[in-house]
C-alpha cells in the first residue's frame, strides 16, 4: 500500500537500528520518553522494541486522551447521559473508561442513550435528526482531536441548532510534560514529541524542553519507520552534547501549526484555571473549557452535573506508569486484578494505553534483532 | 542466551518481569467468572467478554462431553452412526449488503461449521424472528437467497419456525440455523490435536465480510470496492480431507477473525503459534479500511474463509489443493505452531519485530487519533 509500505521496510529498519546502536556509549543507559499514546500503539503493533539496543528503554508517556481522563468526570458524563432528554455521543474508545459506577458501556447496557460516534459531525448530524432532544459531544483528546470539536461548535452555531453542546475534556500536552520534568521522581533523556499534536500547535512550544530543561525533542510521525529515525536523531544529538528540537515529521508537521485550527479553538474554547488528569492530579492551565460566547453549548452549564472529585483507586498506579517511573509490569496489579477485561485504571482501556498495549502486545519472551544487539554490544 | 534459526536471539528476561508473566498466565487460567451486571454488546463479539459469558454461564450449566470441547459442531453417535449437530444465529444489519445477504449468510455459516468438522451437511432447520413491519418483499428476497445457497451447497432446509414480535422489539429479520451431517469420513478433528512444527493455512484474503459490514452500515463515509466472502466451504473442505486426510483441525474464521481461531488453537492444544504478517492475505481495499480506522485486520470477520492445521510434511500439498478449488485460490501458510509459551500467539510484523496477538475483549473499536 503506498504511502505505508515505505514507512515499514524491515531492511531500512536494520540498518537504522545498526545506526541507532552505534551511537550508544558503552555503559550509558538511555531513557527517551514518547509523549504520545499514538507511538506507543505503533511501537507494540510493530514490535519496534526488538530493533533497540538494551541499554534504550522507551518510557510510555501520558499522551492517551483516554488514559488521563479521571474517574469523576466519566461518572459526570454517565449523569448528564442518564437524563432522557439525552443523548449522548462519544468516540469508540472512551466507551470502555471505567467510571467509579460502570462505564459508557454498562451504562447503555443500563439503557441509557449512549452512541458511538466517528467525528463530532456525527454528532450534528444526530442533532438534526433529533429536534426534541438534547445532543451532547463527549470531547476528549489534546490539540488533536480539539479543533474538530471546535469546527463542529462554529457549525452548530452558523446553522443555529439549538439541541447540540459539548461536555468539555480537552487537555493540552504542554502542561502535562511540564508536570513530567518537573517531577522529582524521574531520569529522561529526550522527548518522541507527538506528531498530531504537532500539527496543530507546531513544533516552538517544545522549545522550553530543550532551553530550560537541556532534554533534545525530535517531534516524530506515527509508521514504525518515522520512530526509529526519530530515536535514531535523538541518539545523534545526545550523543553530540546537543538538546534541541528537531521535526522528524517534517512531511505534515509546520514549524509553526496550524494557525487555522488554533485560531478555531481559540474562538470556542479557552484554558480552565486547572484540571485533573487521572494519575497526574490536578495540573493549573492543562484544560479547555467553553469560551463564555458559547455558553449555550456548553453542556457543564446546560445541565447540571455533580463534579464529584473520585479518587483513583488505591490499588491503580496508573500515574507512576504516565509519569514513566513504573514500567506497566511494575504495577501491583496489572496483569491479574486490572486487566483489558477488567480495567481498573485507565492505562488498561485504549489500545494507546501504556498497560493495555504491553498486555495485548507485549507480554512475552522477548527477542531482539540480533544485528542491532550484537552492534550495540560492540 | 540462545540463538534460534531467525537470527534472533532471546534476551534473558528480568526474573522479576518473569514472575509477573507467569502470575498472569495463572490469572488467564483461572475459572472465569462474569462480572458484569448486564450484558453488554461486548458479550456478542467473540472475543474474550464471549468465551467468558459462554463459559461461565452456558458450559457450567449444559456440561457434558459433547459440548465441552466447544467445537464449531458436535459429533454425536446415534445408532452407531457419527453424525455432527450445529447451530447458529443471524442477526447482521444491514440485511443486504455487497456480495450476500442474511439469507445466504445464515445457510453458508452453519453449512460451514458442519464442514470443518469433518461433516457432510445434509440437512438445517430455519427459525425466523421477524419485527412486525417488516417488508414481505424483504422476506422473499431473504428466503430465496437462503434457497439459492442451499441448493449449491447441496443441503435442504427441512424444518422451520416463525415469530412476529412487535414494532421496535427487533431489528427488521433475525434468522437461526441448525444443521446435520453426517461424519462419514474416519478422520478425527479438533484443534487441540495442533502439535509445534505443524503448520497454519488460511483459505484466503481474511476481513472481506467484516469490512463490507462495517462500510455497508453508512456510518464511516468510506467508500471501497469490497464484497463479503460469504460461501459454503462444503466442497473445499472435501477436497483438502481428500488429498490431505491427516489435517489436524479446522475452523471458520467467523466472527472474532483469524486471530481468535489462532489463540483457541493455542489455548486448546497448549501450544503456542508463531505467525508471520507477510504472509497472511489481505487485500489492499481491506487493508486500506482497516488503517484508516485504526483496527486490525487479523480480527475482522470473514464468512468463507477457513484456517487449517495440518502436519508440516502436508502442508505443500493442503496449500496447492486449495488453491486449485476457486475458493481457495489465495490459500497461504501463514504460519505454525512451535513449543515456546504455551497459549500465545506471537506474529512477526513484517517491519521485523515480534508482538503477540490475544483475544479481544470486545469488538474493536476506532482509535480516535
Amino acid at each position: 500500500m503506498r504511502f505505508v509500505d515505505e514507512f515499514r521496510d524491515a531492511d531500512k529498519a536494520h540498518a537504522l537500528a545498526a545506526k541507532i546502536a552505534a551511537l550508544c556509549e558503552p555503559g550509558r543507559q538511555y531513557k527517551l520518553m514518547e509523549v504520545c499514546g499514538g507511538h506507543t500503539h505503533t511501537i507494540y503493533k510493530h514490535g519496534l522494541e526488538d530493533y533497540l539496543p538494551e541499554s534504550i528503554t522507551l518510557v510510555h508517556g501520558p499522551g492517551c486522551p483516554v488514559c488521563v481522563i479521571p474517574m469523576g468526570r466519566v461518572d459526570d458524563a454517565i449523569h448528564l447521559a442518564s437524563r432522557p432528554d439525552v443523548i449522548m455521543t462519544s468516540f469508540g474508545d472512551m466507551m470502555r473508561v471505567p467510571g467509579s459506577n460502570g462505564s459508557f458501556f454498562d451504562a447503555k447496557a443500563n439503557g441509557t442513550d449512549i452512541r458511538m460516534v466517528y467525528s463530532p459531525l456525527d454528532s450534528l448530524k444526530i442533532a438534526r435528526q433529533n429536534p426534541d432532544r438534547q445532543v451532547v459531544f463527549m470531547a476528549i483528546g489534546f490539540e488533536t482531536t480539539a479543533p474538530s470539536t471546535a469546527v463542529t461548535m462554529l457549525r452548530a452555531a452558523t446553522e443555529g441548532l439549538r439541541n447540540f453542546s459539548v461536555f468539555c475534556n480537552h487537555v493540552t500536552i504542554i502542561p502535562a510534560i511540564k508536570a513530567i520534568l518537573d517531577s522529582p521522581d524521574l531520569r529522561l533523556d529526550g522527548f518522541i514529541g507527538p506528531g498530531h499534536v504537532s500539527t496543530v500547535i507546531g513544533c516552538r512550544p517544545y522549545e522550553f524542553i530543550a532551553r530550560d530543561y537541556g532534554k533534545p525533542v525530535v517531534v516524530a510521525g506515527f509508521e514504525p519507520l518515522d520512530i526509529l529515525q526519530s530515536i535514531y536523531m535523538l541518539m545523534l544529538q545526545l550523543s553530540q552534547g546537543r538538546s534541541q528540537v528537531e521535526n522528524q515529521y517534517s512531511r505534515v508537521v509546520p514549524w509553526d501549526g496550524n494557525t487555522v485550527a488554533l485560531k478555531a479553538i481559540g474562538e470556542t474554547m479557552e484554558l480552565r484555571p486547572y484540571f485533573e488528569w487521572r494519575g497526574l492530579g490536578f495540573i493549573s492551565h492543562s484544560a479547555l473549557k467553553v469560551r463564555s460566547a458559547y455558553e449555550s453549548m456548553d453542556a457543564e452549564l446546560l445541565f447540571s452535573v455533580p463534579g464529584v472529585r473520585v479518587a483513583d483507586p488505591k490499588a491503580c498506579q496508573c500515574g507512576e506508569v504516565l509519569k514513566g517511573v513504573l514500567k506497566p509490569w511494575e504495577c501491583k496489579v496489572f496483569g491479574t486484578a486490572c486487566t483489558p477485561e477488567t480495567p481498573i485504571g485507565t492505562c488498561m482501556v485504549s489500545p494507546e494505553g501504556a498497560c493495555a498495549a504491553y498486555y495485548n502486545y507485549g507480554r512475552m519472551h522477548r527477542t531482539r534483532v540480533a544485528e542491532a544487539a550484537r552492534l550495540g554490544a560492540s | 542466551m540462545s540463538v534460534d534459526q531467525g537470527g534472533r536471539r532471546e534476551l534473558p528476561v528480568l526474573d522479576r518481569e518473569q514472575q509477573v508473566l507467569d502470575r498472569i498466565d495463572r490469572a488467564r487460567r483461572r475459572t472465569p467468572r462474569v462480572r458484569e451486571e448486564r450484558i453488554t454488546m461486548s458479550h456478542g463479539s467473540g472475543g474474550k467478554a464471549t468465551q467468558t459469558l459462554v463459559e461461565a454461564i452456558f458450559l457450567d450449566s449444559f456440561r457434558n462431553d459433547l459440548l465441552e470441547p466447544l467445537e464449531d459442531s458436535a459429533s454425536l453417535l446415534l445408532d452407531g452412526t457419527r453424525v455432527a449437530f450445529t447451530t447458529d444465529s443471524y442477526v447482521v444489519s444491514p440485511l443486504f449488503f455487497p456480495g450476500g445477504d442474511i439469507g445466504d449468510l445464515a445457510v453458508n455459516g452453519t453449512v460451514n461449521d458442519l464442514s470443518v468438522s469433518g461433516a457432510t451437511p445434509l440437512y438445517l432447520s430455519a427459525g425466523f424472528i421477524l419485527e412486525e413491519g417488516f417488508p414481505v418483499a424483504d422476506l422473499t428476497r431473504v428466503v430465496s437467497s437462503m434457497r439459492d445457497a442451499a441448493a449449491r451447497a447441496g443441503v435442504s432446509v427441512v424444518t422451520g419456525d416463525t415469530k412476529v414480535v412487535q414494532r421496535g422489539k427487533a431489528d427488521g429479520c433475525y434468522i437461526n440455523t441448525a444443521g446435520v451431517g453426517l461424519l462419514s469420513r474416519s478422520v478425527s478433528l479438533g484443534v487441540a490435536f495442533a502439535r509445534p512444527g505443524d503448520a497454519i493455512i488460511v483459505s484466503g484474503p481474511i476481513g472481506d465480510h467484516g469490512v463490507t459490514i462495517m462500510l455497508a452500515r453508512g456510518e464511516l463515509d468510506i467508500e471501497a470496492d469490497v464484497s463479503s466472502d460469504t460461501a459454503a466451504l462444503n466442497g473445499l473442505v472435501g477436497s483438502l480431507l481428500d488429498e490431505v486426510p491427516d489435517v489436524r483441525a479446522m475452523r471458520d474464521a467467523t466472527r472474532g477473525g483469524v486471530a481468535t481461531i489462532l489463540n483457541e488453537i493455542a489455548r486448546a492444544a497448549g501450544v503456542g503459534v508463531l505467525v508471520s504478517e507477510d504472509d497472511i492475505p489481505v487485500r489492499e481495499e481491506v487493508r486500506g479500511a482497516c488503517e484508516l480506522l485504526g483496527i486490525d485486520p487479523m480480527y475482522v470477520a470473514c464468512e468463507g474463509r477457513l484456517v487449517a492445521v495440518v502436519p508440516a510434511g502436508s502442508a505443500d500439498r493442503a496449500v496447492a489443493t486449495l488453491r486449485a478449488h476457486p475458493l481457495g485460490a489465495q490459500a497461504a501458510v501463514i504460519g505454525h505452531v512451535t513449543d515456546q509459551q504455551p497459549g500465545i500467539v506471537q506474529l512477526k510484523t513484517a517491519f521485523g519485530g515480534t508482538r503477540i496477538v490475544d483475544l479481544l475483549v470486545g469488538d474493536p473499536l476506532p482509535r480516535i487519533c
